[in-house]
């Protein structure tokens, strides 16, 4: 009785069923791994394959040609320009929504007490419209006899500025848009900035500029930087502010993508420039991240 | 209402000390809430003082005040005859070390000590200077001086948080429980550490904590807080033999403490239902139908005789604890329970659950208000 039982618990044993076969953490994993593989990898790959199809064919995976690039970098195309304008746009985003959103976030760290809750879901509430809607609603606000220029008139001034169809509007809409995305990292890295630590640097008597500049910068920076990447990262591949906003006095380079798969039906060309910005700007992130010791701004040297 | 006693300090008694800090009638609230109740204290040029009291006893509060991080809602704060009410922490000659300890953790030791120096824009050399040889006087090594703050142990930081401190050159030195963090060993030998830097460096240290025991150890002088008001003020001797009441005896540690009250002959009984046992005591509250008696585990020991003291109580030994170098005994008689501490020569060999007589002298009690 006892040898057949365990006969039968070894021939258990060798025919363990596949499932345990893997570790635990993988089988675990393998949803978000499958998800990952076919949601992200996947698409990732197929527009790296079409970069180097031959152009206005579908010949992805079977052909491999550099003339993609080569008509992006013929400087008789206007293409550097749309990149140019991408990055510039991005870069100049990042640097006024910091400067904007600074004060906020102290006020929402330091100042508004109990009220920081209601003013943190005021800067959420927008998000919950989509974007090309709230991007109209100011089209609507800015166009002539619309809500700025037609209330000017109404009172009898002389209407308001024709702002729109420029590229300062582009810029205006994207500090708008992407305000969340800078505002709520950075008030993290302001709340982590001990209080004991201010006011100690304050009893040494350290005056406000000094205490912002050796304290509390240094301190909120982790918080900063990931807000300035994320708002960078976003923003570099903007297109409905200056489609919207911009009535298309600027084309940037997600608009050049968009048509090139769209309009003139030439894929492997649009592949091929998603590539190029997917390159700059992760190449770029990295670079800025290699720069700035992280270590030594989170105070783990 | 709630005696206060304040006691004239030693040292303003040669004739010499002046009070660098005085507090007249100052009270704190927050809303409806008061947390500091009419404080009236004179703190002496180079003193020691240390407050000490329960948490929420408003001492926390009553250093902010002192440190320029909180304003009296009434009352004034002097500085040498200087009211400074009004006058923010950064433009006090004062400084704070934090409970928290509050190091800039991205800077590294040197950078810390030399932020003070920083502020009062000395040059980078000096600062330098001036940096090695606090870390010096704190006993550290010289290469932490390039070493990241946080990286230091708990007690390392200790120092380079009192290193600072002292960098900026501060007339007053507070203290917001600053080893409250640290494991026993450790912050026994700190305090020893703080008294002698006391005494190296002659500022006028104030010193917040919980701890009686910490307290008594540094102090010149403690004030004994509880409910935003001081209790008793005196030097470290006159806590421990002369408490102004029940609280100070029962706050400075193991102590044991009977309820008494006057029977119909002048005499002292025991208040509970340990029966009508007379106590004799030495003169004191001749007045008072009723008091408490304070007696410390020290001074009970065990009798063969009743006639061997000049009180004496039954009980069974219910308990030992070793201290080390004594043994403190749980005696229990009755509802009451009795603590008695002996010399490791004098060990009590009669077992557990034994009947035994506990005797103490009269001279040895204390009689405070109940």
């Amino acid at each position: 009785m006892a040898e057949i039982s365990s006969a039968a618990m070894t021939g258990l044993d060798e025919r363990k069923p596949l499932h345990l076969a893997l570790p635990a953490g993988l089988r675990c994993a393998s949803p978000v791994l499958v998800v990952l593989l076919l949601g992200f990898l996947a698409p990732l790959l197929t527009v790296a394959a079409y970069a180097f199809a031959t152009p206005r064919t579908f010949e992805a995976f079977s052909s491999f040609t550099l003339a993609n690039f080569a008509t992006i970098f013929n400087p008789a195309n206007t293409v550097w320009s749309s990149f140019a304008w991408s990055l510039f746009l991005a870069a100049m985003t990042v640097v006024l929504l910091a400067i904007v959103c600074y004060p906020i976030a102290y006020g929402l760290t330091r100042l508004f007490g109990k009220w920081a809750g209601f003013v943190s879901v005021l800067f959420v509430f927008p998000l919950f419209v989509s974007e090309n809607v709230r991007l109209y609603g100011w089209v609507l606000f800015f166009i002539k006899n619309g809500v700025l220029d037609g209330t000017l008139k109404w009172l009898g001034l002389s209407g308001g500025p024709e702002v729109l169809y420029t590229p300062g509007i582009v810029l205006f809409g994207m500090v708008y848009t992407y305000l969340p995305f800078m505002l709520f990292p950075m008030t993290l890295g302001l709340a982590m900035v001990p209080r004991d630590v201010v006011d100690a640097a304050a009893d040494f008597g350290a005056s406000r500029f000094m205490i912002w500049r050796e304290i509390e910068l240094p301190l909120a920076m982790p918080g900063i930087l990931i807000g300035a990447l994320l708002t960078f990262v976003i923003a570099a591949g903007a297109v409905a502010e200056s489609q919207i906003l911009g009535g298309q006095t600027i084309i940037t380079v997600t608009h050049d993508i968009e048509t090139a798969f769209t309009y003139s039906q030439n894929w492997p060309l649009g592949s091929a420039l998603a590539v190029l910005l997917m390159v700059i700007v992760s190449g770029l992130s990295l670079f800025v991240m290699s720069k700035l010791d992280l270590d030594r701004i989170l105070g783990r040297r | 209402m709630i005696l206060v006693s304040v006691e004239t300090p030693a040292h303003e008694r040669d004739g010499a000390a002046l009070a660098v800090l005085q507090l007249v009638g100052v009270r704190k609230t927050f809303g409806s809430f008061t947390a500091v109740e009419d404080i009236n204290l004179d703190i002496y040029d180079g003193e020691f003082l240390t407050v000490v009291g329960p948490s929420g006893s408003g001492k926390t509060t009553l250093l902010r005040m002192l440190a320029g991080m909180e304003r009296p809602t009434a009352g004034n704060i002097t500085l040498r005859g200087m009211l400074i009410n009004d006058v923010p922490s950064n433009k006090r000659p004062t400084c704070l070390v934090f409970q928290s300890l509050a190091l800039f953790p991205h800077k590294t030791v040197g950078d810390n000590i030399e932020f003070p120096l920083k502020v009062k824009k000395m040059s980078r050399a000096e600062r330098r200077r001036r940096a090695l040889e606090l870390i010096r006087l704190m006993r550290l090594p010289e290469s932490y001086y390039s070493k990241n703050v946080t990286t230091c142990s708990g007690g390392e930081q200790q120092r380079v948080a009192l290193a600072r401190a002292l960098a900026y050159d501060p007339d007053i030195l507070f203290f917001d429980e600053p080893l409250s963090a640290l494991d026993y060993k450790l912050k026994k030998a700190m305090e020893k550490e703080l008294k002698d830097l006391h005494r190296a460096t002659g500022k006028t240290f104030v010193y917040i904590t919980h701890s009686l025991e910490e307290a008594m150890v540094m102090s010149d002088r403690i004030a004994v807080m509880r409910a935003g008001r001081f209790v008793q003020v005196g030097t470290p001797d006159e806590i421990y033999s002369r408490p102004a009441n029940r609280f100070v005896a029962e706050f400075i540690g193991d102590v044991n403490v009977f309820g008494v009250k006057k029977d119909a002959n002048g005499g002292w009984v025991f208040e509970d239902d340990g029966g009508s046992v007379e106590v004799a005591l030495p003169p004191g509250l001749a007045d008072a139908r009723e008091a408490a008696v304070v007696v410390r585990p020290e001074f009970l020991r065990f009798i063969d005789e009743p006639s061997q003291a000049s009180n004496a109580i039954k009980g069974t030994v219910y308990n030992e604890y070793a201290l080390g170098s004594r043994i403190q005994y749980e005696v229990r008689s009755g509802d009451r329970t009795l603590l008695v501490e002996l010399s490791r020569a004098n060990a009590w060999t009669g077992g557990l659950d034994q009947p035994v007589i506990v005797g103490w002298d009269a001279s040895d009690a204390i009689v405070v208000k109940g």
